[in-house]
């Protein structure tokens, strides 16, 4: 594991300070007047390097939007995001883009695979567009790691949703990103091939010092996550480190009764 | 993201040859357009070129009027002959007599060859006529003498003749028989595109053609080591001024010019439709591609997510358009190739076949349908791929997140309108406006339609819902449920039913144009010919507007039961620089059929007319000023001036009008054109108006003229409208193709609508629609669709024919709706509808209803 974080640090997708995403005090409010939604209060959060950063919270509670403005997908009302140090809310279209291909990887709940690609095209495609040379000996570790080798050839159409979705994860893996976005990766699956995922998002921390922050239903989370956030009424409402299953249901269950 | 464009293609295979289909038709008629004309001009060069082999120079008469626009032949006199022949330079010179009147007919009456080409006569000294390449014969020798002739294999075979047989030909005067002496070709040929070919001797055909001692052509042959310009240099002294001498090669590049520039016209009017069908077909383009990137919204976003650049999303839709046009374009030109095969072989089939030497594929063809497909393409993508540039990263995780976007809508409403208004402004100036060329007149009205088109294109997204719900109404409520669900289903994306339909607006609309113009122009053309002359029958050309021997009248006012005979004698002069018409009557019975409107004048002044008085009419008189008493300056076609006077204006409508801009006495008329073929139009008078008796004896009087016809007046208005008929027919057939690509348009939308409703239609189906019902759904849809083309498509075209005759008003010019016309094209459309849901229904109907469950 630490040759693995010295190659990231000589190519320079971690920062110094061991923050990948600092936020502050983000609002996120949909719709204008009478129908306004606040779907995110002051919201401030920092994601250390190296750690896997789980958001939980009932439906609604705007774990989504958190996520989708930490990306950069959506922008805040109010409030500053930076990723690697860089501001994101304000940059443009093109920077924006240039800094997804550099420090951004997602995996979503629909796999979001391109259904006319294979398995090993779907994953190199982010290096592709962003027109960087593929290294085979990564590529080569990434696909061992999410078992995937066997079924390189093979279009999403072939393959499982397990396996799409560990596709998916070699896709996002694939260009090193300083954090990787994860929404219910597991929404989708059943109960035991979610588990594998879960299992492979934390070998990703544990082995490559992958960054990531997901959100999930899953209690399980709680063995593999460094940290918990919880999410209510858009704030975050909770937050526990290195936690266990039931302590989780209860946070859960105490937010739902409020 | 080239790959993943290809790929994408590839993996909706199907779906991109529909796509590329529509531009297929536009480009394989660019590309058999080009082929067909290029064959046809190659093989007349080279006929032409070879029919010269031995030539050195051409002694030729000069016309000042261009165009062919006179029946008086540039001639030479036949006493140059003699001189240019004794030349030191000339090793020998024959006269030639050549002439596009001498129809034969046969046995039966009939004329032989088909009426469009020309019946070439000509007049050849029997001793040359074998040394240059044009005529061979093939059997029997060479016409000599009064009473012979040799005619060509083709025509002898259309008329069941063979040497020793007799045919009849007509020439400038009434029919005359031969005996045939010979069968002959034209160099290697054997079809010259329909044409009929009669030799005679050089005597025989002035007399038949009534070109007495006069020649059409002087052809020289020069002495060994005296090059063809120093022959001319020789030849050039003896020449009277209008008459010129070309060397063979200048003479051959003149020879193909003039039927260069016929074959020209003909290439332009045939691109026109291309570019109609191309036109739209770009519709068909962006409308199959704006859907297709509507479906991959998320595909599109993901790839943002990923990393791609907007400019990579770009660079990837447009890749898509330019691979569709490239291999449309590619399957175009094949089709274009075998469409030009079929033209000419339907051609060869009504009789004018075209000498075909061998199939011209010039690069020019390929690099120009090639490059006019991928840039249709290009342009038609350029709108869905810069919708595809908008979809936000945000779409790859949210659903509903794709652009609500109410200020860029609000926009495209005021950009629709600014539009509109651009196109009608644009119309105007073109309807409107002065032009010093028809062409940019031409080129402006038809960059105001284009641009009207597709103003009304972006508009109708705003009416297609409620048109859906007028037009889908009796589906819905004789169709059942699959009639309802129909109905709702093409108001569900109201912008994409609506460019859908306007694709088949575009070629509704131009068909109901010139279906509604046609028809103004047929009620006109009576109109206008009752209002300047009456009479109880009219002497015409067979085909309506040659002209015929002079000696018809004459013949005619014979006939008992005739009380007057008055012919108009039509050819072109030179006015103030420009060809204008020129008439000729008698002025003492003119007065008898024509109905004058006089400006300045009276029937008293017909008496007037003489040698050099002249009518003129009003526009004419007063565009350069002319009242009674001026003088008028013309010249003829070969040079010769005259000073004619004014002694009347006459007001006349401009739309078929009688007479010529100027109008002088029948002796003054043929005292100055020598061709005795200048009739246009006979009036007769009966005693007691029309009669089966005075009929008969008129059509026995005129056997000897079987070019001309006897009509009564209402019959004579009617065969001039059976003209505007076959042209109308040929408009029909032409801007059909456009329909059938607007109908590929419907089909990819279903089928894509099918394709995204799968889900939808597996649901229908659990819950127990038949396959029949849901066939059902789909054609109403279709049909649907369809309607709203006519519903917008009809209107349009009606606004359009408005304001051409609006325009045209000064030719009087009525409008007036074909209704009958307008209904068929609605139930056209309707039968258009059904045809395009044939194959996205049958895929509704077998869809696997567990599969279409459980497809994401
Ligand atoms: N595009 C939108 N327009 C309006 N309101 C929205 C939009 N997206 C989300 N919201 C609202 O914002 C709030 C938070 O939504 P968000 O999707 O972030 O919840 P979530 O925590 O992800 O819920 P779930 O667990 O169901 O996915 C909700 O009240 C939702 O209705
Ligand atoms: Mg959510």
């Amino acid at each position: 594991m630490s040759i693995d974080v010295s190659k990231k640090l000589a190519t320079g997708s971690v920062t110094r300070d061991g923050v990948a995403v600092h936020a502050t005090d983000l609002c996120r409010c949909y719709g204008e007047g009478d129908t306004a939604v606040n779907a995110l209060c002051d919201v401030s959060i920092d994601v250390p390097t190296g750690h896997l950063t789980a958001v939980m919270g009932p439906s609604g509670s705007g774990k989504s939007t958190l996520m989708h403005i930490l990306a950069g997908l959506d922008k805040p009302t109010s409030g500053s995001v930076e990723i690697d140090g860089t501001e994101i809310t304000t940059l443009d279209d093109t920077a924006l883009t240039k800094l997804r291909r550099k420090h951004v990887g997602f995996i979503f709940q629909f796999f979001n695979l391109l259904p006319m690609l294979t398995a090993r095209e779907n994953i190199v495609l982010p290096l592709e567009i962003a027109g960087v040379k593929v290294d085979p000996d990564w590529f080569d570790e990434v696909v061992g790691k999410v078992h995937i080798s066997k079924r390189l050839t093979h279009r999403p159409a072939q393959l499982s949703g397990g396996q799409q979705q560990r596709v998916a994860v070699a896709r996002a893996l694939i260009s090193r990103p300083t954090v990787l976005f994860a929404d219910e990766p597991t929404g989708n699956l059943d109960s035991k091939t979610g588990g594998e995922i879960l299992e492979l998002l934390h070998d990703s921390v544990e082995t490559l010092g992958q960054t990531i922050v997901m959100v999930t239903h899953d209690a399980r989370v709680a063995t593999i996550a460094d940290r918990v956030l919880f999410l209510g009424d858009g704030a975050i409402v909770k937050e526990l480190p290195e936690t266990t299953p039931e302590e989780i249901q209860k946070a859960i269950q105490e937010i739902g009764r409020r | 993201m080239l790959r993943i464009a290809l790929r994408g293609l590839w993996s909706r295979k199907l779906r991109t040859s529909l796509t590329a289909f529509a531009v297929v038709l536009g480009i394989s008629m660019v590309a058999g357009t080009y082929v067909l004309t290029d064959t046809i001009n190659k093989s007349f060069n080279t006929l032409m070129a070879s029919a010269r082999a031995d030539t050195s120079a051409v002694v030729s008469g000069k016309s000042l009027v261009k165009n062919g626009a006179t029946s008086d032949q540039p001639t030479v006199p036949a006493s140059l002959l003699a001189r240019v022949s004794s030349l030191p330079g000339a090793a020998s010179a024959y006269g030639v007599v050549e002439t596009e009147s001498a129809r034969m007919i046969d046995a039966k009456g009939d004329p032989v060859g088909p009426a469009g080409p020309p019946a070439l006569g000509f007049g050849r000294d029997p001793a040359s006529i074998g040394r240059d390449g044009a005529f061979k014969i093939i059997d029997g020798r060479w016409a000599k003498g009064p009473g012979e002739v040799a005619i060509d294999v083709a025509s002898a075979k259309k008329a069941h003749v063979s040497i020793g047989d007799t045919i009849r030909v007509e020439g400038s005067g009434p029919l005359q028989s031969f005996r045939i002496v010979g069968l002959l070709q034209w160099g290697s040929s054997n079809s010259l595109g329909g044409a009929t070919m009669a030799v005679f001797d050089l005597p025989t055909a002035q007399r038949l053609f009534g070109l007495g001692g006069r020649l059409s052509e002087i052809d020289v042959i020069a002495k060994d080591g005296v090059s063809p310009a120093r022959l001319v240099a020789q030849i050039k002294p003896l020449l009277p001024p209008n008459a010129k001498a070309l060397t063979v090669d200048e003479q051959i590049k003149e020879d193909q010019s003039q039927w260069s520039s016929f074959a020209k016209i003909i290439r332009y009017a045939l691109l026109t439709f291309a570019g109609i069908a191309l036109f739209v077909g770009a519709f068909v383009i962006f409308n199959t591609l704006s859907i297709t990137v509507a479906q991959r919204t998320r595909e599109m976003a993901t790839l943002r997510t990923i990393g791609a650049s907007r400019r990579q999303i770009l660079g990837g839709v447009l890749t898509e358009g330019l691979t569709i046009g490239a291999l449309a374009s590619v399957i175009g030109i094949g089709v274009g190739i075998l469409l030009a095969a079929g033209l000419s072989a339907l051609m060869g089939a009504i009789g004018i076949d075209v000498p075909r030497t061998a199939t011209v594929y010039a690069p020019r063809t390929f690099v120009i349908s090639i490059v006019t497909g991928v840039v249709v393409t290009l342009l038609a993508s350029l709108g869905p791929a810069l919708r595809a540039t908008r979809v936000p990263p945000i779409a790859a995780v949210r659903e509903g997140a794709v652009l609500a976007r109410r200020r860029s809508s609000r926009l495209r409403q005021i950009a629709s309108g600014l539009l509109l208004a651009t196109s009608l402004a644009v119309l105007g100036v073109g309807l409107f406006g002065s032009f010093d060329q028809s062409s940019q007149r031409l080129l402006t009205i038809a960059a105001g339609c284009a641009l009207f088109f597709i103003a009304v294109a972006l508009l109708s997204a705003y009416f297609a819902r409620p048109l859906a719900r007028i037009v889908g109404a009796p589906g819905s409520t004789f169709g059942g449920t699959a009639g309802k669900l129909a109905r709702e289903n093409a108001m569900r994306v109201p912008a994409r039913t609506a460019s859908t339909a306007a694709a088949l607006m575009i070629g509704l609309a131009l068909v109901t144009f010139v279906s509604v113009l046609a028809q103004g122009f047929v009620r006109s053309i009576g109109v206008a010919i009752r209002k300047q002359a009456s009479a109880d029958y009219i002497v015409m050309a067979n085909d309506g507007y040659s002209t015929y021997s002079n000696a018809v009248a004459g013949r005619l006012a014979r006939v008992p039961g005739v009380e007057k005979a008055v012919a108009l004698r039509t050819d072109t002069v030179i006015a103030f620089g420009k060809q204008i018409s020129i008439t000729g009557f008698d002025p003492k019975t003119a007065s008898s059929v024509y109905k004058f409107d006089w400006q300045e004048g009276s029937n008293a002044s017909l008496a007037k007319l003489g040698g050099d008085g002249a009518i003129v009419t009003d526009s004419f008189a007063h565009k350069h000023g002319l009242g009674i008493g001026s003088p008028l300056p013309v010249q003829m076609p070969d040079g010769r001036k005259l000073r004619l006077r004014v002694i009347a204006v006459n007001k006349q409508p401009e739309l078929i009008e009688l007479l010529g801009e100027v109008t002088v006495s029948e002796k003054a008329f043929d005292a100055v054109y020598r061709n005795p073929k200048t009739t246009l139009l006979t009036y007769l008078r009966t005693t007691g108006g029309e009669s089966e008796a005075v009929a008969a004896r008129l059509r026995s009087a005129l056997a000897v003229f079987p070019s001309v016809q006897v009509l009564t007046e209402k019959k004579a208005i009617d065969t001039q409208s059976s003209g505007m008929n076959t042209l109308l027919a040929m408009f029909y057939v032409l801007l059909g193709l456009s329909v059938v690509v607007s109908v590929f348009g419907i089909v990819n939308t279903l089928a894509l609508a099918v394709f995204e409703r799968t889900r939808e239609l597996g649901m229908l189906r659990a819950i127990g629609m038949t396959r029949r019902q849901a066939r059902r759904m789909i054609r109403h849809e279709s049909i649907t669709i369809s309607l709203i083309g006519a519903a917008t498509g009809i209107p349009v075209g009606i606004f359009l024919a408005a304001m051409v005759t609006t325009a045209l008003s000064r030719y009087d010019i009525v409008f007036s709706l074909p209704v009958s016309s307008l209904v068929a094209f609605t139930l056209a459309t309707v039968v258009a509808g059904m045809l395009a849901a044939i194959l996205p229904a049958r895929r509704a109907s077998r869809l696997n209803v567990l599969e279409a469950l459980q497809y994401e």
